[in-house]
């Protein structure tokens, strides 16, 4: 695993649906600058900087970190760009973990965005390119007959999705960098808004942002120094597989459970349900909460609808998964898995403010992307392992 | 740091265009060629990254589809990077630092001949102030070539002679694109493609794909009778306005150069990323490379340019050569971005 590796620093944006107030290097630099100021660092004390963002159509812009480079000051620094799908903002933060954990640096920003109204995600993902089968209706067209598939299998109740989406929404409502911030938010209001795909509603599916996330990493020492209670980075883990093959199950993905089964390993964990406090994971449609429940081994297979069921999944529960709202209340595609980690980072550090779920010391940080087929995770304490 | 070593490498042959085959296609008896000869079977190589680039394939998720050229079954470690090759190479040295693998598999690819690239590279440009005044590739490095010219680092004719010394070296290279015996004078009365940069002075336009395996201490001891170990390696960025650089010199080659080790050793042989003529004094400068050290022996970018791969290319060849017992110390070095903007070098040597 090589050297320790801690979060000292967290900062996010407010996310929202057009941040027509900043340009792509004022929304990095606001994530960055306040990632910068948790860790009471300043611009020249960082070795090194990883940005990750989603294909870089959604802005028009072609490797956009070379022009994003001065803004992040990374001028005479090393400067990496990682993309692996949805699931780049957490594949970001785990290469920044390797440079710290490599002994290669002492201090890392890493940053992820996206700013989804400079350009339009569903027509990026709808380019038809000759002997490729096109997505044409975005995300939702390719992750809807998944859900379907999984309701078969499961039996889960038709409200499974509805309960999750609830939760989510009113757990963004104690976010105060959420996008989607629905103040009445209830039951009926969910379960009435239109079926955009069979069977995600409009109010269980995440919207598209404007919004980054940046941390600062620091090694042991500098963890040590820092000015607030780090988050450890005790396992990092990432697993692909194709996206399509004879026999390939979509629904709960072999490389989801491999990834999930090595970082336990590394973590030391063997009881994740138990040993782990608190999750937060990468739900873009309300329904993969269940589905992710059983692929990270939370609950048995045909069981993970009952989690949510029963409340375990809520703030209150025995597991709270999305304290922040997730990804259902905000999506900033490119950041939205680094905000994931970057919540459980806040949540052993105490520092979640509203969503803080009382005494959590250990938190899984979850992002998945392409057709369910690429995955990163990471576990954090409060305490080096 | 632990020893890591450049253990095999491949690379498809660049075209012009590469009409027949796609990405998976192109890619696949790369990567199969660099796993074999590695001496690693592929399911214990620990660690796979690429690098490639999703404007050039003209569609977002390029590098999803190119996963099947790896057989990720079972389900593999995995990453990409949106940038040359040779930046995923980093990116899997840093892992084998952690010690979390000890063998990683690099690819990369590019197929450049489906667009416009030099006006395709205007997107990599400051969207608000810069890119939308329609500049081309072409265009800036024009600009770091009269920079160049107008400091007296370079003259058209010298600059001819490195477009007549990498091809003629090209001969013998029979992955390059463009090679022969030019005269310069022919290449002189050639016109302006932006002044004062001729044909000859800029890249072809490549389609190609090229694939590394690195190995740590005993197992690349084990698997290669002469792994090219990676003695220093570091990267690093400018800014990308070109208002606010010394476009006639090359600070961060400089500064990675002395953070891999380069100055005060004996460099044999050299693969630079040297895409345009007016690159090979500005790096030579930075890395203070002497006239003794032969510089792109393979021909360089100017004979094959597969974007993407172009850097990942150059620690091939010139790991070969260490490992071929052709040089002991050999550099490589990698670019990305306008006017050499970020630069990556690394010293390969054998034991």
């Amino acid at each position: 695993m090589g050297q320790p590796c801690a979060v000292i620093g967290v900062g996010q944006t407010k996310h929202d649906v057009k941040r027509i107030d900043v340009s792509i290097a004022g929304l990095v630099r606001e994530a960055a600058e306040r990632a910068l100021a948790d860790a009471e660092l300043d611009w020249n004390e960082i070795d090194a900087v990883v940005v990750g963002k989603a294909p870089d159509m959604f802005e028009g812009v072609m490797m956009p970190e070379l022009y994003l480079a001065e803004a992040l000051g990374a001028a005479g620094k090393p400067m990496l760009r990682v993309h692996t799908a949805g699931s780049v903002g957490g594949t970001t933060a785990i290469v920044a973990a390797s440079l710290v954990e490599a002994g290669v640096h002492e201090r890392v920003l890493t940053v992820a965005f996206e700013k989804q109204s400079e350009s339009n995600a569903m027509w990026a993902l709808t380019i038809k390119v000759p002997f490729q089968q096109s997505i044409v209706a975005g995300a939702g067209g390719y992750f809807a007959p998944l859900i379907r598939a999984y309701m078969r299998r499961s039996g889960a109740p038709d409200d499974t999705g509805i309960r999750v989406a609830l939760k989510d929404r009113q757990n963004a409502l104690k976010n105060p960098y959420a996008h989607l911030v629905f103040p009445d938010i209830s039951f009926e209001q969910i379960a009435g808004s239109p079926m955009l795909w069979d069977p995600i509603r409009f109010l269980e599916t995440c919207p598209s942002s404007d919004g980054a996330c940046a941390m600062v990493l620091g090694n042991e020492s500098t963890a040590k120094r820092a000015p607030r209670k780090p988050a450890w980075v005790h396992a990092t883990a990432m697993k692909s597989e194709p996206t399509m093959f004879a026999g390939r199950d979509q629904v709960n993905p072999q490389a989801g459970r491999d990834c999930a089964a090595e970082l336990y390993k590394k973590a030391g964990i063997t009881d994740p349900r138990r040993e782990i406090d608190c999750a937060e994971i990468y739900v873009p449609f309300s329904w993969f909460e269940p589905m992710w429940m059983e692929n990270l081994g939370f609950a048995e297979e045909g069981k993970g609808w009952e989690m949510t069921y029963s409340g375990a999944t809520a703030l209150t529960g025995d597991l709270p998964v999305n304290m922040s709202g997730g990804v259902l209340s905000s999506n900033p595609i490119g950041a939205s898995g680094m905000l994931r980690f970057a919540e459980s980072a806040l949540q052993v550090r105490g520092m979640a403010g509203e969503h803080q779920v009382d005494g959590a010391k250990r938190a899984l940080g979850h992002a998945y992307g392409g057709g369910s087929q690429f995955f990163s995770m990471w576990i954090v304490g409060d305490q080096p392992l | 740091m632990r020893p890591v070593a450049i253990i095999s490498f491949a690379q498809a042959p660049s075209k012009r265009r590469e009409a027949e085959r796609n990405e998976v296609e192109l890619l696949m008896p790369v990567v199969a060629e660099a796993v074999e000869r590695s001496g690693i079977p592929k399911r214990e190589i620990g660690f796979t990254v690429s690098g490639s680039c999703d404007y050039v394939a003209g569609q977002p998720f390029s590098f999803v589809s190119a996963l099947d050229a790896v057989g990720a079954w079972p389900p593999i470690t995995e990453s990409h990077v949106e940038m040359d090759g040779a930046f995923a190479l980093y990116e899997a040295w840093v892992k084998i630092q952690t010690g979390q693998c000890d063998s990683a598999l690099v690819y990369a690819f590019g197929k450049s001949s489906m667009g416009d690239l030099p006006a395709v590279l205007n997107l990599q440009l400051d969207p608000y102030y810069l890119a939308p005044l329609g500049v081309d590739s072409t265009s800036l490095e024009a600009l770091q070539a009269r920079m160049l010219l107008e400091r007296g680092g370079a003259s058209e004719r010298s600059l001819a002679e490195i477009a007549v010394r990498v091809r003629r070296a090209a001969k013998d290279n029979p992955n390059a694109q463009l090679r022969g015996d030019f005269e310069i004078e022919k290449l002189l009365a050639e016109p302006y493609l932006a002044s004062p940069l001729r044909e000859h002075d800029c890249p072809p336009i490549s389609d190609g794909a090229a694939a590394v395996v690195l190995a740590a201490g005993d197992l690349a001891r084990r698997v290669s009778k002469r792994p090219a170990w990676i003695r220093g390696i570091d990267h690093r960025i400018e800014v990308q306005a070109l208002g606010l650089r010394d476009l006639a010199r090359s600070e961060s080659t400089a500064l990675a150069a002395k953070k891999a080790g380069v100055p005060g050793r004996r460099i044999d042989v050299a693969e630079l990323h040297a895409a345009y003529t007016h690159h090979e004094p500005i790096l030579r400068a930075a890395l203070g490379l002497g006239e003794d050290v032969v510089v792109n022996p393979s021909g360089g970018p100017l004979c094959a340019n597969p974007f993407m791969a172009t850097g990942l290319v150059r620690f091939g060849e010139a790991a070969m050569r260490v490992q071929e017992g052709r040089a002991k110390t050999a550099l490589a070095h990698a670019t990305s971005g306008p006017c050499l903007q970020q630069n990556l070098v690394c010293v390969l040597e054998g034991d």
